[in-house]
């Protein structure tokens, strides 16, 4: 027990000596947190908030794109622009502006169209009429009105903005101009049959609503924000990012003479490791620590959603204390197998990447195809990811995160295993 | 606990005296032999050879030779392909524990953490060696003390010259009074004041009845301080005897130089 304390202690003073790996190992996680949330939290803002400039092309100037307009004010996360440098903007101008990447959208409203949706209900309306009436009064609709050709809104897109945000916004669009015609048949209706009492009592409302219900395990229903769903994913990168430091620490020692010493007296690889191990577990729980702080006190202060943990402080440390093992597992191995900085550097960060894509922590698990489901369910990074999201978003207790409790403290267990018997393999050579 | 490990290595000393006064070989090898994997050529061939208790074993070969890889097999850090290696009539095999609980190593190069001062390296690498807490530390201050380092025990490695850091190494791998001492080029790139104090200290431990075994360049100090030197080439012990008697079986050699040097050729030993 003398020998492991003292060997926590050594490796205590040699970080508390190296002012690079304290800001590594603590202020880095903590800008990577902040950043990534401001990030996020805009584009979740984006799906329902107000922060994307639209170009908006006019080029009906009719009763039709006024009502486009105004709707298109009303959406909380676009702001229509209509000129530029004090001029109305023209289709050309909008190509430009997007394609040189200044603006993500352009929506062009084309020439006639309110005319021509005016005139396509009219013929619509009437057609019902005369069925309805069973006469042909004087062919007022179907024979005096010719088709009117569909018109086409055009919608023009950086070529950078991803897919999600195009449906989003297509989907935006097609409902705005499907209220717009469900409103002009409506006045179409009105104009035809008169101011009648029945029709100005009539509930115009959509019959159908949405309600969006966030469903946990314990009941409650929570509403997740991009910081309930940015700690829990960022944190677990962070705390697996000590592989590097930690790897590298164990390629230094190994490059050194202390080790020849080390090897020499009477402890074994895990005493030699066990101090490394715990002290790095102990930075990733501080971490852990500094993160909730900064969730808690520091992001509505930033005007960031604030991180509710509700009465699940333990469970948390659990899976952030399990996740440490095994990132700490997963260190002392890839420092037990590489011999150099330049094999463990390029290899644990990549790694780290992998395991965190692979996991989960940038896209959700479910969007991924079939065989990267199978393959994410092998990252750490996801069974801590998992667990964290079981206690933040879907509120469960202890037993609902054993299983990836168990596949973290598993994973540690058994990367200690192979790092040691690789050593002891090692030694034969 | 401080009683038992004092008496411990009270009776280790005792039984080293005792040991050296009837010529018991401590350390014997009997036909070892190492390859590297993947290496065409044999590091160690046959080796076979007995260091007595009470000795100070000069190890001396030109570069490659395969000095470095019999100390390292003889402390353990690597395997033979071959042969047999007791120590105290213990292997590493089944006795690796008790081996290093009685050796001693000083490495080529510094094993010491260059960001802890030289009290904090010594009553890391003490522990580590099980000494008590409570016997530790005055052991620390008084071999930092004996070799002229008290001043700077609460200065950092890396602030040291590299003689201040030769002698905090060999303090590292005698805390724990080992029977036997491995020391690899243990004056190598030190001032002459710092070669004395270290070879002063040697010849205390030996006195003490420590059994040194050691490799150097430098043969007059080899000369000087060894009980007994053997000359490895090629893998192989090519001669084996005492400094004077080594001396005497060359026609025309002066000093172990022109020993090492007839035997062992003139050519330039580079090798990668």
């Amino acid at each position: 027990m003398h020998k492991f304390l003292t060997s926590i202690k050594k490796e205590y003073l040699l970080l508390l000596r190296d002012p690079g790996g304290l800001i590594i190992l603590f202020l880095m996680p903590v800008v990577l947190v902040i950043t990534i949330t401001i990030i996020q939290d805009a584009t979740f803002k984006s799906v329902s908030g107000n922060t994307i400039e639209i170009l908006l092309v006019d080029k009906d100037k009719g009763k039709l794109s006024d009502e486009i307009q105004k709707s298109f004010n009303e959406i909380e996360f676009l702001t229509p622009i209509s000129k530029f440098d004090n001029l109305p903007l023209t289709e050309e101008k909008a190509k430009h502006l997007i394609a040189s990447g200044t603006y993500q959208l352009a929506v062009v409203i084309p020439e006639g169209l309110s005319s021509g949706l005016e005139k396509q209900i009219d013929k619509n309306i009437g057609k019902i009429l005369e069925e309805f009436e069973g006469t042909v009064s004087d062919t007022l609709y179907t024979t005096r009105l010719k088709e009117e050709s569909p018109k086409k809104v055009t919608l023009y897109f950086d070529p950078i903005t991803q897919e999600a945000f195009r449906s989003s916004v297509i989907f935006a669009v097609d409902k705005l101009i499907a209220n717009i015609e469900t409103k002009s048949i409506y006045k179409g209706f009105e104009k035809e049959l008169g101011e009648s009492e029945s029709l100005t009592s009539f509930n115009r409302d959509n019959f159908v609503k949405y309600e969006q219900i966030n469903p946990s395990l314990d009941g409650e229903s929570i509403l997740p924000n991009s910081v309930q769903h940015n700690i829990p994913a960022w944190t677990l990168f962070a705390i697996f990012f000590m592989i590097l430091p930690l790897s590298l620490n164990v390629v230094h020692e190994k490059g050194q003479g202390t080790f020849v010493r080390l090897q020499t007296t009477p402890i074994n690889y895990l005493t030699i490791i066990a101090g490394k191990a715990t002290l790095f577990l102990l930075v990733s729980v501080i971490q852990f620590t500094l993160i909730l702080v900064l969730g808690i006190f520091v992001f509505p202060v930033l005007g960031l959603p604030v991180l509710e943990i509700g009465d699940k402080l333990g469970l948390l440390y659990v899976v952030a204390f399990s996740a440490g093992l095994a990132a700490v597992g997963l260190g002392i191995l890839l420092g037990t197998i590489f011999n150099s900085h330049e094999q463990a550097a390029p290899f644990g960060a990549v790694l780290v990447v992998l395991l965190a894509a692979i996991g989960g922590v940038w896209v959700p698990v479910f969007a991924m195809p079939d065989t990267m489901q199978i393959i994410a369910k092998i990252s750490p990074m996801n069974w801590g990811l998992e667990a964290f999201y079981d206690i933040f978003l879907r509120k469960g207790d202890i037993t609902t995160i054993l299983p990836e409790i168990g596949l973290l403290i598993g994973f540690f267990i058994s990367t200690i295993v192979i790092a040691i018997l690789y050593y002891e393999k090692k030694k034969a050579v | 606990m401080r009683l038992l490990w004092q008496k411990k290595h009270s009776f280790q000393s005792l039984r080293s005296r005792l040991n050296n006064n009837m010529s018991t070989s401590v350390i014997k090898i009997e036909n070892l032999t190492k390859q590297y994997f993947g290496a065409t050529f044999l590091s160690l061939e046959k080796i076979d050879l007995q260091i007595v208790e009470g000795s100070i074993y000069g190890l001396l070969g030109p570069n490659g030779a395969g000095k470095t890889t019999l100390i390292s097999i003889l402390c353990g850090l690597i395997k033979p392909s071959e042969g047999k290696v007791l120590i105290a009539d213990k292997s590493y095999k089944n006795n690796a524990k008790e081996i290093q609980k009685m050796i001693g190593v000083v490495p080529q190069e510094y094993a010491l953490y260059p960001k802890l001062t030289a009290k904090e390296n010594l009553l890391y690498f003490g522990s580590m060696f099980g000494i008590p807490k409570s016997e530790l530390k005055p052991l620390v201050l008084s071999h930092l003390d004996q070799l002229g380092l008290l001043p700077f025990a609460d200065k950092k490695i890396k602030t040291f010259s590299g003689g201040m850091k030769r002698r905090v190494n060999l303090i590292a791998g005698i805390l724990h009074k080992p029977r036997i001492l491995f020391l690899d080029e243990p004056t190598v790139g030190v001032d002459v004041q710092s070669k004395q104090a270290i070879t002063t200290k040697l010849k205390e431990l030996n006195k003490e009845g420590t059994t040194i075994i050691y490799t150097s360049h430098h043969l007059r100090e080899a000369q000087d301080l060894c009980t007994k030197v053997g000359i490895i080439d090629s893998g192989k012990i090519i001669a084996e005897d005492t400094p004077d008697n080594l001396v005497s079986s060359i026609k025309n050699a002066r000093n172990l130089e022109d020993v090492f040097i007839e035997l062992t050729g003139r050519e330039l030993r580079d090798y990668a």
